[in-house]
């Protein structure tokens, strides 16, 4: 019996209480429309539990002041508390040292610093860049941008019918102009977990640095950079409990320190005169300006009550929500599910026959169901895949077993409906 | 479906079932593609002018129920109807979608097209209603192409990411 059909009735992991975690997170209780809010699309935001709440109100009631500016003590506890937010970053993701942690405005942010700082002074014309076909937006356009300004090239590695990367095929795009390797840690669209460990190992014995897309990862699993050994990698806060407007770019201390600044201003700058100026030093060279502080510090706050329940914990219940829902789809005539890996986090999307992805999602909403539909800014997983877009139920850690049976509800009632 | 709120009212679904004028005129006068690139919708519209009246017009192409139901009903609507009759449809249709008329209290030519009065509830749907009679206008107007992105169109109205 396959580990899908066992699945069947709901198994939640043990000693889990989904149902203390979601006291923790005020928006769930709201009723939109009268019905009870059933939230399964974490993998565009995620929801903000009230100790991360109280953390920003903390902030910004007793501690708000600029950063690495003034002496006087509101500067020192804010600097203090930015700081201690980038040590609690780099913890969670298990980095050698903070000052390989960059505040980044999110992902996307991230995916630009990189190129501006790193592509723009090592690629040029020839050279090769190595994406996937599972790639966000965020992760191709400004490696267009790049390729389009030097005259670098794009290979992209292929998908299987299940929406898995073919390594095979990863490996022979290499060659002796390919630079850099840029690759999604889990997809956004289809929820595919690619086997980084391999891919990172093939690009480092070939010199070649590659640059992961956490962004979908690190809400989900155990994020362990030095064990993974990649170059870069990039998340969001507001997929991880955090707020909006914060994200991460790790960078090997070595490789950041050989990097060009990517925004120029305050705070990055060591001396500045007309004549010449010197940069600061990693972190600080790349954050320009006023960061956002309270967001940082949110973000510390999320990731310690994300530890707090422990990442292992949190994929275990989202691991079995999955499978319950996966196991519910595949036996509803009419639906296809589309992203069929063996490896998979938390992303289910689906067609249903003769019905159009934003009917689902509007009908669905009625119901008090919110999903996403859409290409999911991944428009080439569409074209693989010849679909214009998907529905996505995406669930997190505070989703329940019962939510799962409201999705699959909404979902007959689509059907009843296009009937 | 029974709830009078709900955008997917029975004519809706029958249109969406069943769509009016569904095809390519093969001798059009005029025609135009209309598509939303937001998420993937695009359809056609092609129509004869015989004079100032529109004497055939045709629509096809791939779309959600609210898209396809909103052209089988326009072309319903404006079959027969003059150039300047179907112009005062296509602007009280997107004054109705985004909520610059409310058709219960304000004069209108819209009759049952007022089934897609709650579009202005759902700004992402808005577009769905919209994109027929966008691509009507460019037809008329001879725009072989039309976008709901186009932003020098004068049909274009920025609604959030699909």
């Amino acid at each position: 019996m396959s580990a899908r059909q066992t699945a069947l009735q709901p198994r939640p992991a043990a000693a889990f209480d989904v149902e203390r975690i979601r006291a923790d997170f005020p928006i769930l209780k709201l009723k939109p429309g009268g019905k009870p809010l059933v939230y399964l699309d974490n993998a565009a935001s995620s929801q903000m539990p009230q100790q991360v709440i109280d953390r920003l109100v903390r902030y910004q009631t007793t501690q708000h002041a600029n950063i690495h500016r003034a002496v006087h003590t509101l500067s020192e506890i804010a600097t203090a508390e930015y700081e201690e937010a980038r040590r609690k970053l780099a913890r969670f993701i298990n980095a050698r040292e903070e000052r390989e942690l960059i505040f980044t405005s999110g992902t996307t942010e991230a995916v630009n610093l990189a190129m501006h700082g790193y592509g723009r002074k090592f690629i040029g014309a020839g050279d090769e860049i190595i994406l996937t076909t599972l790639e966000h937006h965020s992760n191709i356009v400004p490696w267009q941008m790049l390729a389009e300004e030097k005259g670098a090239r794009i290979r992209v590695v292929p998908i299987n019918d299940d929406g898995e990367l073919l390594i095979d095929e990863y490996e022979k795009l290499f060659n002796e102009r390919t630079r850099l390797v840029g690759v999604t840690h889990v997809s956004n669209a289809l929820g595919s977990v690619n086997p980084l460990k391999q891919m990172i190992a093939f690009a480092r014995a070939r010199g070649v640095p590659v640059l992961v897309d956490g962004a979908q990862a690190a809400p989900h699993m155990k994020v362990d950079v030095q064990d993974l050994d990649c170059d870069f990698y990039a998340f969001s806060g507001h997929k991880l409990c955090g707020p909006t407007g914060i994200g991460i770019l790790y960078g090997k201390a070595a490789l950041l320190e050989r990097m060009q600044p990517f925004k120029g201003g305050g705070d990055m700058i060591l001396s500045v005169t007309f004549e010449k100026t010197t940069y600061n030093v990693i972190p600080q060279k790349f954050e320009a300006g006023t960061p956002p502080i309270a967001a940082a510090i949110g973000l510390g706050a999320a990731v310690d009550y994300l530890a707090a329940i422990g990442m292992d914990a949190i994929a275990a219940h989202e691991h079995a929500l999955l499978d319950y829902a996966t196991a519910q789809l595949e036996r509803m005539p009419g639906v296809r599910i589309i992203g069929t890996a063996r490896e998979k986090a938390a992303v289910l999307s689906f067609a249903l026959e003769g019905v159009h992805p934003h009917d689902v999602g509007t009908l669905l909403n009625q119901d008090g169901v919110a999903v996403r539909t859409g290409h999911h800014c991944a428009q080439p997983v569409m074209q693989r895949f010849k679909v214009p877009a998907t529905s996505r139920a995406s669930f997190a850690f505070y989703n329940t077993m019962a939510e799962v049976d409201a999705l699959v509800a909404g979902i007959r009632n689509v059907q009843k409906v296009f009937s | 479906m029974s709830d009078p709120k709900s955008l997917y009212q029975e004519v809706i679904l029958d249109h969406n079932r069943k769509p009016r004028n569904y095809g390519e005129l093969a001798q059009a006068s005029h025609k135009a593609e209309g598509h939303n690139p937001l998420c993937g919708d695009h359809l056609t519209v092609t129509l004869n002018l015989d004079g100032e009246q529109i004497a055939a017009i045709a629509f096809q192409g791939e779309s959600c129920a609210i898209c396809k139901a909103s052209a089988s009903m326009m072309t319903a609507n404006v079959k027969g109807k003059t150039r300047q009759d179907a112009e005062t449809l296509i602007q009280e249709f997107r004054d109705m979608a985004t909520g610059h008329i409310d058709v219960a209290k304000q004069a209108h030519h819209l009759g049952r097209l007022t089934v897609f009065a709650g579009v202005r509830d759902l700004p992402t749907r808005v577009k769905c209603a919209i994109l027929p009679w966008h691509t009507l206008h460019a037809a008329l107007h001879s725009v072989a192409d039309t976008s709901t992105e186009s932003e020098n169109d004068p049909m274009h109205a920025p609604i959030g990411d699909a």
